[in-house]
């Protein structure tokens, strides 16, 4: 490969014509062919941006003011086009699923093919071969919509890696997955890495997940800047992630807590491979301690009962649940993609009507109360705010439910700014809604059912798309609403969520119910990890690797974790 | 969620196996003339020629009765309001008027009788072969087809996205007005009916808006797939043309012969037994 392929970024700086500051600064950057990249940052750091400026999405769509050079494999990107760009570099989206176009598998991963005037006969071999080679021969006349999670991400692939580019671009590629899949997606972006000498630029946040298989180098951005470029064992030991608010892998922050010094670690980006004098004696020091006590068991609140659902013309997805859910639980609800998490939820808050079964709120039978009823007990935060924003300002939108409750006006402001406070948006109470990035947005959905104090709320994934210092502000105001006496339901795929937050887990499969019980013991149990695609942390990985007991460790290094985070 | 919007059905007949340009081909020319034409012998011939298609393509009657008894309620209801609104049409058109029975101006005549047979075949010609077309056409080569016919492909695209996310739509809608009812608006038979209605209008914003976001990424991933690049594009699912695609074509074209030579004998559209 020449000098001139690779990526670089000359002096760059951009701003969107609809922002007041550049959303990057003077970004010099160079990437070399066969590289393998990640970018962090917080949100707003100018991530995607950046990302958007190496496939030609900005300037081409998006416009604003470009400053400096951009260079793919020897183009100016400014002066090429998307059309050219995507050639040599193959960009995945954050969701799969948007970027679906063809009505089988076999099309969607063509249309690229289809838009160059491909020979179909050449077409039809091209989509063999690499149907063959991500393992989904036996889907090609499947919509792309009703394959499995993993599924759906390897087609995402396929689509773009039939371009047979040198350069593949992920835009958070984990942020819908499930733990397992999360995993095999970053073992395959490896393979394609080592076999294919592919330069690999990877935007995510879920470190503890990329770092399972090894990175040239991390790059973190900070407020349009590169605050640090270098390989990730140096930046895990330095400060930086720290002081950015960043999440690390949760085997660094037990070395922390261990007191370990980062400095003397060996591989520190590679968990299998770590090494420190006194290492295992200090992880051993750690692990003597007491866990906390298993909370008491206390009133049930709300009650499922033989509960059957599925949809028409497809498989029972519950065929008799039955789960009691505490005064004061705060439970996690994990599984596989696609398993029914969701569903159950929309079950119980009368979005769908189950095929039979009863659902009872302290001890009162919920199925002949409206959707509307059951709203005021319980608390629905969807996954997509956008499915639930229906006023213009921030906070209309937050007062709306306490309005068509005929409160009164000066009763709605005060609550509705008391309510934005807590969740860090009153600075923004008069925006247009449409001026709020993702995770402000599920915050004001997210206060505009507390506003109702419920006394159950069922989160859907609340902290997908919120970088760490939101993710923490947010959980621990969760938290804090939990300790009042909100119950909470929290699903999620986030790991390090369940086991430091939540106080209970259940984990769904094909069966229904899987296990009932503690969060790290669902974690600590490998054979149920396996058939819900859940997977261990690094914190099991670690202790296996010096002989502790990973559940106490586990619960240890995460109390010490939490410990901390309060005296902030 | 299977994409059978137009009721395909996967099986494999000569019918099947055609290319779906040529179908949509015969369909439309073959359709036309028989629109055009009043001439009932060449209508019978082409309502026998679909009938014998529609056998040979292996549709069952299942799966049309719901689609046939509509249209025969609709072309029935049709024919009444001719007579309604315009009992001496028949009379105007072939310049002779045999009373059967009644009187006046809303006289039955043996020329509307013929008039709104003819206009009975005409439907009833042209439900057969839209039906075939349909179900023994691949939704994926629909586009395909629409786009070797002429249409440029950025509209033939649009059409089968189009029929492709309406699903899609149907079901944000749903979980949107299942969202607002839990914020309040009572949308079910409890609530007063325009509690309901102003409920309802509070779904079209975060719709739009959903939607919007969803055109936005979708239109982003094609262009990033090279979407528009070229003045031409190929079709995955496109079959190749064989000799019965040929056949088809030529077909078509001498159906449509005849009928245009149907109309020289009559001198007119119309033909006129009552001369």
């Amino acid at each position: 490969m020449s000098e001139q392929s690779g990526i670089k970024f000359d002096h760059v700086s951009f701003q969107y014509y609809s922002q007041a500051e550049p959303t990057l600064r003077d970004i010099n950057l160079t990437i070399n062919a066969g590289e393998k990249v990640l970018i962090v940052g917080p949100s707003g750091s100018g991530k995607s941006t950046l990302g958007n400026l190496i496939n030609g999405i900005i300037p081409h769509n998006y416009r604003g003011d470009l400053t400096g050079t951009v260079t793919v494999d020897g183009i100016n990107v400014a002066q090429s086009s998307v059309f050219d760009l995507s050639l040599k570099v193959g960009t995945v989206l954050q969701n799969a699923n948007d970027q679906f176009v063809g009505l089988t598998m076999a099309e969607d991963m063509a249309f690229g093919m289809e838009n160059d005037d491909t020979p179909v006969p050449e077409m039809h071999q091209r989509v063999n071969q690499w149907a063959d080679y991500l393992n989904l021969k036996d889907h090609l006349t499947q919509a792309p919509q009703s394959l499995s999670g993993g599924q759906k991400q390897r087609v995402a692939m396929g689509d773009v890696l039939i371009d047979e580019g040198d350069i593949m671009l992920f835009d958070e590629p984990l942020a819908a997955l499930d733990p397992a899949t999360g995993y095999q997606t970053i073992k395959l972006i490896d393979q394609l890495h080592s076999e294919f000498k592919m330069t690999v630029v990877i935007i995510e946040h879920r470190l503890e997940e990329v770092l399972t298989q090894s990175v040239d180098r991390l790059i973190v951005l900070n407020d349009g800047q590169i605050v640090a470029n270098d390989t990730p064992d140096a930046i895990l030991k330095s400060d930086v992630m720290q002081k950015l608010g960043l999440r690390e892998p949760l085997y660094i922050e037990a070395l922390k807590a261990a007191n370990v010094d980062l400095n003397q670690v060996t591989h520190l980006d590679d968990v299998e491979q770590l090494a420190a004098p006194h290492l295992e004696q200090q992880l051993a020091k750690l692990a003597t301690g007491d866990p906390k006590q298993p909370h008491a068991a206390s009133q049930p609140l709300l009650s499922i009962q033989n509960l059957k659902f599925g949809f028409a013309d497809q498989q029972p997805l519950f065929k008799d649940l039955n789960l009691t859910i505490n005064q004061g639980d705060h439970l996690a609800l994990v599984g596989q993609n696609g398993i029914g998490k969701s569903t159950l939820s929309k079950l119980i808050t009368g979005f769908l009507t189950p095929n039979r079964g009863q659902i009872s709120l302290n001890g009162q039978p919920l199925m002949n109360d409206s959707i509307k009823e059951r709203a005021d007990h319980i608390g629905y935060v969807m996954q997509d705010p956008d499915k639930m924003i229906s006023q213009v300002l921030v906070k209309a939108e937050v007062g709306l439910g306490l309005k068509l409750r005929g409160v009164s006006d000066a009763e709605i402001e005060s609550r509705v700014n008391a309510i934005l406070k807590i969740c860090g948006l009153y600075p923004y109470r008069n925006w247009p809604i449409a001026a709020l990035s993702f995770g402000q947005k599920k915050r004001v959905t997210i206060a505009s059912i507390l506003i109702l104090e419920p006394a159950v709320i069922i989160l859907d994934e609340p902290t997908a798309g919120q970088d760490f210092r939101h993710y923490t502000e947010m959980m621990q105001f969760l938290t804090q609403l939990n300790r009042q006496g909100t119950t909470l339901i929290t699903i999620t795929h986030d790991m390090h969520l369940m086991l430091e937050y939540a106080n209970r887990t259940v984990v769904l499969g094909n069966q229904g119910i899987l296990a009932d019980t503690n969060p790290v013991a669902v974690l600590s149990d490998t054979d149920l990890c396996q058939q819900a695609d859940l997977r261990p942390t690094s914190l099991y990985q670690l202790a296996t690797r010096f002989n502790l007991n990973p559940q106490t460790f586990t619960d240890l290094v995460i109390e010490s974790e939490l410990g901390g985070a309060s005296h902030e | 969620m299977n994409n059978n919007l137009f009721g395909y059905d996967h099986q494999n007949t000569w019918i099947h196996r055609l290319s779906g340009s040529s179908k949509l081909f015969f369909f439309l020319l073959v359709s036309i003339i028989a629109m055009v034409s009043y001439d009932t012998r060449f209508i019978c011939l082409v309502l026998v020629l679909s009938l014998v298609l529609l056998q040979q393509s292996h549709i069952k009657w299942a799966q049309i009765r719901l689609v046939v008894k509509l249209i025969v309620a609709f072309s029935l209801l049709n024919l009444v309001m001719i007579y309604i609104f315009s009992p001496e049409n028949g009379v105007a058109i072939y310049g002779t008027k045999h009373v059967i029975f009644g009187s006046g101006f809303y006289a039955l005549t043996q020329e509307q009788l013929f008039y709104e047979i003819n206009l009975a075949l005409k439907y009833f010609v042209t439900v057969p072969l839209a039906l075939i077309f349909l179900i023994t056409t691949n939704p994926s080569e629909f586009a395909a087809s629409l786009n070797r016919l002429g249409v440029s492909y950025r509209i033939s695209y649009s059409v089968s996205l189009a029929l492709r996310y309406i699903p899609d739509v149907q079901n944000d809608y749903q979980e949107i007005s299942r969202a607002q009812q839990a914020r309040g608006y009572e949308i079910s038979k409890k609530g007063k009916l325009m509690a309901r209605l102003t409920g309802a209008v509070h779904i079209i914003m975060p719709l739009i808006f959903t939607s919007i976001a969803k055109i936005d990424t979708i239109s982003q991933a094609m262009e990033l797939r090279r979407f528009g690049r070229n003045k031409k594009r190929s079709w995955y699912m496109q079959r190749p043309m064989t000799k019965n695609d040929d056949l088809v074509w030529v077909a078509t074209i001498v159906i449509v012969i005849i009928g245009g030579w149907f109309f020289h004998i009559d001198g007119s559209r119309f033909f006129n037994p009552f001369k």
